[in-house]
C-alpha cells in the first residue's frame, strides 16, 4: 500500500518536474540562510558562516541527486534516454536497423502465425463450457482381430447414462437427408441425437427450445433444431421459424430451434463440423434394431463427467462396471471378446491426428526464429566491434557495467519489438492468404484468428528474442579491456579474440539449427513424394465421382426403392443414360463408400460359413459395386470373376473380394466359392466368386486393407456414387448428371461432385502442408546459416588482411589463402553439421508418426542434407575467400 | 572527544517521525536542529541529508508539507505528522521495541544461564 503510494507520487512528480525541483532548491536555500543566520548570531564574520553552513549541510549535489531520485522514476528516465540514444544510432546505420527489424519480423511474424493456428486448435478446441468434462466413450472389442470403435448398444447407454459417472450421455449418428419445403431443395447433413445432445455439450439454442433432455422416446421424435447458417440461407433468417415444418427424405418434421451462429458439432471431419440439422431420437424402435446388448449402433458416444471427476477416475469406475456386466451378462460378453470401454478427452478425439504435425511445425518455426536471433545476434557483435572505443569511453567516464549492458539490451529489445511489431502487421495483412493455404481438414479452421492470447505470444516473442540475441553481445561488448581498447584509438578498433570465438559460436549454432530443421523436411519430403509416387492400385485419370442419396422415409412401406428389386431398375436406368453424356467412355455405380480415399468407413460383421456362430464377428469393409466399377477403375481381376448384369435379386448373392481379404480369412485355401453373411440378421449365403487385385482406395498409406464387394442390384444402398471415366468437362458435368437425375426422379438431390485426382490430392493436403511449411522453413534456416557464415568469414578476412599480405609477400601462393579461408568456413560448418545430426536424430524419431515409407534414420536424407549444407557453407564462404585471395600485399602492409 | 556515530539505516525516518510526533509541525531546518538535539549531538548526519528522507516520508504519504511563515517571519516549508504517519510510528516503534528488547536479552546472558 505504501509502496504503490509512493510510486503514484513518484510518477507525478515525474510527470510534473519542473515544479518539484524548484522548491527543493527554495527548501535547501532556506535552510542555508537559517544555518548561516544562527552561525552570525554565534559571532562568526559573514563570510565564514556561510562557509561553515554549507559545510554543515553538506554535499548539495548529492542532496540533490538524491532527492531526484526519490522524486522521479530513475529507471524510466534512463530507459527513455537509452530509447532516445537508441533511436538516434538507429537512424545513423539505417540498413543494420532495418536487417535486424525484417529478420525479427518475419521470425516472429511465422512463429506467431503459426501459433494462432495452435492457439485455436491445441489448446482451446471445444468450445463448450467445461471442456474437461467431455469425453468420448469408445468400445473396443481386442479379443476379435483388435476390433476398435465397434459402437455402442441402446442397454449399454442406459448402463452408461445409471452409472452415476455421467452428467450425460449423448449418441449421436450422422448422416445427410433430402431438405424440401425450404427456399430451395438441398442435400444437408444432418444429426440423429439422443435428446440430451445439447444438455450434454451444455449448449443452448439461439432460438426456440432444445430437446426434452429427459425425453423417453424410443424412436424418431420429429422435432428437429437447424443450425444459424441453414436458418439464414434457406429460411432467410425468418423470426418466426420456430413451429414451422420442413421435410426430410419426404418426412415432416418441426423446427424447434435455432443453434447459436458460432455452434459447431465437437466431430473431427469438415463433415461433422457442417451438421447442419439435428433430429431427437431414442434409437431403441423402427428403423433401428431391437434394442439388445448385442445389437451395437455404429453411433457416437460422448459423455459429460460427473463435476469434480477426472477421466482416469471415471475410467476406473467404468472399468468396475464394464467387468460386472460382463459377469451379469456372459452371453452377450463372452470373455474371448476382450470387452472393453475407452474414455477418450473429447478434446483428444477432435485434435489428437493433427497434434504432432502442428508441434512440429511451431518447433520448426521456433528453430526459424532462434536462427533469425542468431543472425541478429552476429550482427550486433559485428556493430560491437566497431562500438568498443565508445564503450571504453563510456566506462572510463564512470559508466557502471550493468548501465552498459543496460543500454545495449535496450537497443536489441527495441529491435526485436519494431520486429514484432512489424511481423504483426505482415500477418493482419496476409492472413487472408495465409488461410487459404491451410488444408481443410484442419479442425477449427474457421475459429483461427489473431486474438489477444495471440498478440500476447507476439510481444512475449518479441521480448524473448530481444534479451536473446541482445545478451550476449551487450555481455561482450561491456567487457572491453579499457586501456586496450583506447590505446588502438588510431588504428581503428577491432574485437577481441573472445568476440570473434562467440562470432564462431554463433555460426556453429546457426549450422547445427539449420541442419536440424533440413533434415526434418527432408524426411518429410521423402516421405510425401513415396505417398505420391505410391502404386495406386487403380486408376484415377479422368474419373470424377458424383454422389446422390436416395432418401430412407422412417415408414419403410413408402420407401419406394426399399427392396434390390425395387432398386435395380432406378439404377440400371441411371447407368443407362448416364452413359450418354457428353465425353463419357464408362460409367459405373457403387455405394459412396466406394469413392477412393473419401474416408467414409463402411464396415459390417463378417461371418464365413463353417467358422460357427460368433457372438462378437471381425468387421469387413463393404462396397456395394455394379459390374462395370472394376474395369473403370482399371482394378484388375486376380481370380475367378467380376459381377455381371445378371447378378441381382433373382440369383443367388454373389461377393468378389480383393486379395488381402482372401489372405486374411482364407490363408491356405481357395476363396472362390466360399460363402459367407455380412449381417446377422441376412440369412442368406453370399459366395465369393472372384478375387480382385489389392488397391490404395481406403487410404494411400494403407497397402492391403481387406475389402468385401457385393453386386448394386443385389442390396439396398442408398448412399449412392456415380463413376464416370472419359474426356469430361469437369465444370459442365456435376450439372449435366444433376439434370439427369432429375429427369428419372425430380426430388434426388446430386453433390459432392469431383475429380479423382482432387481426392487424391486432398487426401494428402495435410501432409502436403506441414512438408510445404518445414520446407519454408528449412529454406529460410539455410539462407540466414548461410548469410551468417558468410558474415563472419568476411569478418575474419578483413581483420587477417594484414596477416594475408605478410603471408602473400613472404612467398604464398594464392591458391593456398584461398584454401586457408575456405577450410577455416568449413570447418564451423562442420562442427555444425555434426551437432545437428545428434539433435536432428533425437527430432527425427520424434516425428517418426508423420513418416510414410521412410525410416527416421533415413541415410539418404542425411547424408543428403549434410552434402547441401556443406555446399552452401562453401559457397558462402567462396566470396570473402577470393577477396582475401585478391589481398595486395602492398596495400596490406601499407596500413600499418 | 566524543566519538560521533552514523546514522544506522532506516533510523533517520524514525527520527524524522517522532521528532514531528512530539514538536507538531516543523520546517527542514527546525526538524534538523531537534535531532541534533535530542541525540546530544552524537550523530555524524549533515543536516540536508534529511531532505531526500523527508522526500520519500511525503510520497509515502506519511508526512504532508505546505509554505508558511517562520518565527522569524521568513518563507519556509511545514512538515507534519499525517494520520498514515502516526500508525506509521507506532508500527515502527513496536517494531523497534522488540529488536530493542531482543538485544538486551543478548546483552545480559551470560554462561550459566543456559547451562
Amino acid at each position: 500500500m505504501r509502496l504503490l503510494r509512493r510510486f503514484l507520487a513518484r510518477l507525478a512528480n515525474f510527470a510534473t518536474r519542473q515544479q518539484a525541483d524548484q522548491r527543493l532548491r527554495e527548501e535547501m536555500e532556506e535552510h542555508l540562510a537559517f544555518l548561516t543566520a544562527e552561525n552570525l548570531r554565534n559571532g562568526m564574520p559573514p563570510e565564514e558562516a556561510r562557509r561553515q553552513a554549507v559545510l554543515k549541510f553538506g554535499a548539495m549535489g548529492t542532496i540533490k541527486e538524491q532527492c531526484h531520485a526519490e522524486q522521479g522514476l530513475p529507471f524510466i528516465e534512463t530507459l527513455l534516454q537509452d530509447v532516445r540514444y537508441a533511436l538516434r544510432l538507429f537512424a545513423k546505420s539505417p540498413g543494420f536497423a532495418a536487417i535486424a527489424v525484417l529478420t525479427m519480423a518475419l521470425g516472429i511474424g511465422a512463429t506467431t502465425a503459426i501459433f494462432s493456428v495452435v492457439d485455436a486448435t491445441l489448446l482451446h478446441p471445444l468450445l463448450y463450457p467445461h471442456p474437461a468434462q467431455l469425453v468420448k466413450v469408445e468400445d473396443d472389442l481386442p479379443g476379435i482381430n483388435g476390433a476398435r470403435e465397434v459402437g455402442i448398444s441402446i442397454p449399454e447407454w442406459k448402463d452408461l447414462e445409471h452409472s452415476g459417472i455421467f452428467q450425460y450421455v449423448s449418441l449421436m449418428g450422422g448422416g445427410s437427408a433430402n431438405l424440401t419445403g425450404s427456399l430451395q431443395p438441398e442435400r444437408i447433413a444432418f444429426f440423429s441425437v439422443t435428446p440430451n445432445y445439447l444438455a450434454t455439450l451444455g449448449v443452448k439454442p439461439e432460438l426456440g427450445r432444445w430437446f426434452d433432455p429427459d425425453d423417453q422416446t424410443p424412436g424418431f421424435t420429429l422435432d428437429v433444431l437447424i443450425s444459424d447458417g441453414l436458418w439464414k440461407r434457406a429460411y432467410g433468417g425468418d423470426p418466426h421459424i420456430v413451429g414451422k415444418s420442413l421435410r426430410l427424405d419426404n418426412d415432416l418434421y418441426r423446427i424447434i430451434g435455432v443453434m447459436p451462429a458460432g455452434f459447431h458439432d465437437p466431430g473431427r471431419t469438415t463433415e461433422r463440423r457442417n451438421t447442419e440439422l439435428w433430429a431427437a431420437s431414442g434409437f431403441a424402435a423402427a428403423p433401428a434394431p431391437l434394442p439388445q446388448r448385442n445389437s451395437r449402433l455404429t453411433l457416437e458416444t460422448v459423455g459429460r463427467l460427473k463435476s469434480g471427476l477426472t477421466v482416469a477416475a471415471a475410467q476406473s469406475r467404468l472399468d468396475a462396471l464394464v467387468a460386472s456386466l460382463q459377469k451379469q451378462f456372459p452371453t452377450d460378453y463372452p470373455a474371448q471378446s476382450a470387452w472393453r470401454v475407452r474414455l477418450v478427452p473429447l478434446k483428444e478425439s477432435v485434435v489428437g491426428g493433427v497434434r504432432q504435425s502442428l508441434i512440429l511445425l511451431l518447433g520448426a518455426v521456433t528453430l526459424v526464429l532462434l536462427i533469425g536471433c542468431v543472425n541478429v545476434a552476429n550482427l550486433m557483435l559485428a556493430r560491437a566491434s566497431a562500438r568498443g572505443h565508445e564503450m571504453a569511453v563510456r566506462q572510463a567516464l564512470g559508466a557502471a557495467r550493468a548501465r552498459l549492458v543496460q543500454q545495449l539490451l535496450t537497443e536489441s529489445l527495441l529491435l526485436s519489438l519494431a520486429g514484432g511489431i512489424a511481423g504483426l502487421a505482415i500477418l493482419f495483412g496476409a492472413r487472408g492468404f495465409l488461410l487459404q493455404m491451410i488444408p481443410e481438414s484442419l479442425p477449427r479452421l474457421n475459429d483461427i484468428s489473431i486474438r489477444w492470447s495471440v498478440m500476447l505470444f507476439a510481444l512475449l516473442a518479441s521480448v524473448a528474442a530481444g534479451v536473446m540475441f541482445g545478451l550476449v553481445p551487450a555481455w561482450q561488448t561491456s567487457r572491453t579491456n579499457l586501456i586496450h581498447t583506447l590505446r588502438q584509438e588510431g588504428r581503428g578498433s577491432k574485437g577481441s579474440t573472445e568476440q570473434t570465438q562467440t562470432r564462431r559460436l554463433l555460426v556453429i549454432t546457426e549450422f547445427a539449427l539449420s541442419l536440424v530443421l533440413m533434415i526434418a523436411a527432408g524426411l518429410l519430403l521423402r516421405s510425401f513424394w513415396d505417398l505420391f509416387k505410391v502404386r495406386l492400385g487403380f486408376n484415377p485419370d479422368h474419373v470424377m465421382s458424383v454422389r446422390l442419396w436416395l432418401p430412407v422415409p422412417n415408414d419403410p412401406k413408402t420407401d419406394i426403392y426399399g427392396t434390390p428389386a425395387q432398386e435395380a431398375p432406378f439404377l440400371r436406368e441411371l447407368l443407362h443414360r448416364s452413359a450418354s453424356l457428353p465425353g463419357v467412355q464408362e460409367v459405373a455405380l457403387g455405394s459412396s463408400a466406394a469413392i477412393p480415399l473419401n474416408h467414409d468407413r463402411n464396415s459390417f460383421p463378417l461371418i464365413l460359413e463353417g467358422s460357427g456362430m460368433q457372438k462378437e464377428p471381425p468387421l469387413i469393409e463393404l462396397r456395394n459395386v455394379t459390374p462395370g466399377y472394376f474395369h473403370l477403375l482399371e482394378i484388375p481381376l486376380m481370380r475367378g470373376r467380376l459381377f455381371s448384369d445378371l447378378d441381382d435379386a433373382r440369383t443367388p448373392q454373389v461377393a468378389v473380394i480383393n486379395e488381402a481379404m482372401a489372405r486374411m480369412y482364407w490363408p491356405n485355401a481357395d476363396p472362390l466359392g466360399k460363402r459367407l453373411r455380412v449381417r446377422p440378421a441376412d440369412h442368406t449365403w453370399i459366395t465369393v466368386v472372384g478375387v480382385i487385385a489389392d488397391a490404395r482406395t481406403e487410404s494411400l498409406a494403407g497397402a492391403s486393407i481387406p475389402q468385401l464387394y457385393l453386386s448394386a442390384y443385389q442390396s439396398r444402398e442408398k448412399e449412392l456414387a456415380i463413376f464416370l471415366r472419359g474426356q469430361l468437362n469437369t465444370a459442365a458435368l456435376p450439372a449435366q448428371v444433376h439434370e439427369l437425375v432429375r429427369s428419372i426422379n425430380p426430388e434426388l438431390p446430386v453433390f459432392g461432385a469431383q475429380t479423382l485426382d482432387d481426392a487424391l490430392s486432398a487426401s494428402l493436403s495435410e501432409r502436403r502442408f506441414s512438408m510445404e511449411m518445414v520446407a519454408l522453413f528449412a529454406l529460410t534456416a539455410l539462407l540466414l546459416a548461410g548469410l551468417g557464415i558468410y558474415g563472419t568469414i568476411s569478418y575474419l578476412v578483413s581483420e587477417r588482411a594484414h596477416e594475408i599480405g605478410i603471408r602473400l609477400a613472404l612467398g604464398a601462393q594464392r591458391a593456398e589463402i584461398l584454401e586457408m579461408v575456405l577450410r577455416q568456413g568449413l570447418r564451423l560448418a562442420l562442427v555444425g553439421a555434426a551437432v545437428g545430426l545428434v539433435g536432428a536424430l533425437i527430432v527425427a524419431h520424434l516425428m517418426a508418426g508423420l513418416l510414410y515409407g521412410v525410416r527416421p534414420t533415413d541415410p539418404l536424407t542425411f547424408v543428403g542434407v549434410s552434402t547441401v549444407l556443406t555446399a552452401v557453407a562453401l559457397a558462402a564462404c567462396y566470396i570473402p575467400a577470393r577477396r582475401a585471395m585478391r589481398v595486395d600485399p602492398l596495400v596490406a602492409l601499407r596500413y600499418e | 572527544m566524543k566519538q560521533k556515530t552514523d546514522v544506522l539505516q532506516g533510523t533517520l525516518a524514525l527520527m524524522v517521525l517522532r521528532t514531528l510526533d512530539v514538536l507538531g509541525p516543523l520546517h527542514g531546518y527546525g526538524i534538523a536542529r531537534r535531532i541534533e538535539q535530542i541525540s546530544g549531538d552524537l550523530l555524524a548526519v549533515n543536516q540536508g541529508t534529511h531532505y531526500p528522507v523527508m522526500l520519500k516520508l511525503e510520497n509515502e504519504g506519511a508526512v504532508a508539507s505546505e509554505w508558511g511563515a517562520s518565527e522569524n517571519n521568513r518563507r519556509a516549508r511545514f512538515y507534519r505528522l499525517t494520520k498514515t504517519g502516526h500508525k506509521l510510528l507506532e508500527a515502527e516503534t513496536r517494531g523497534w521495541e522488540q529488536t530493542a528488547a531482543i538485544m538486551a536479552r543478548f546483552f545480559d546472558v551470560k554462561a550459566e544461564d543456559l547451562s
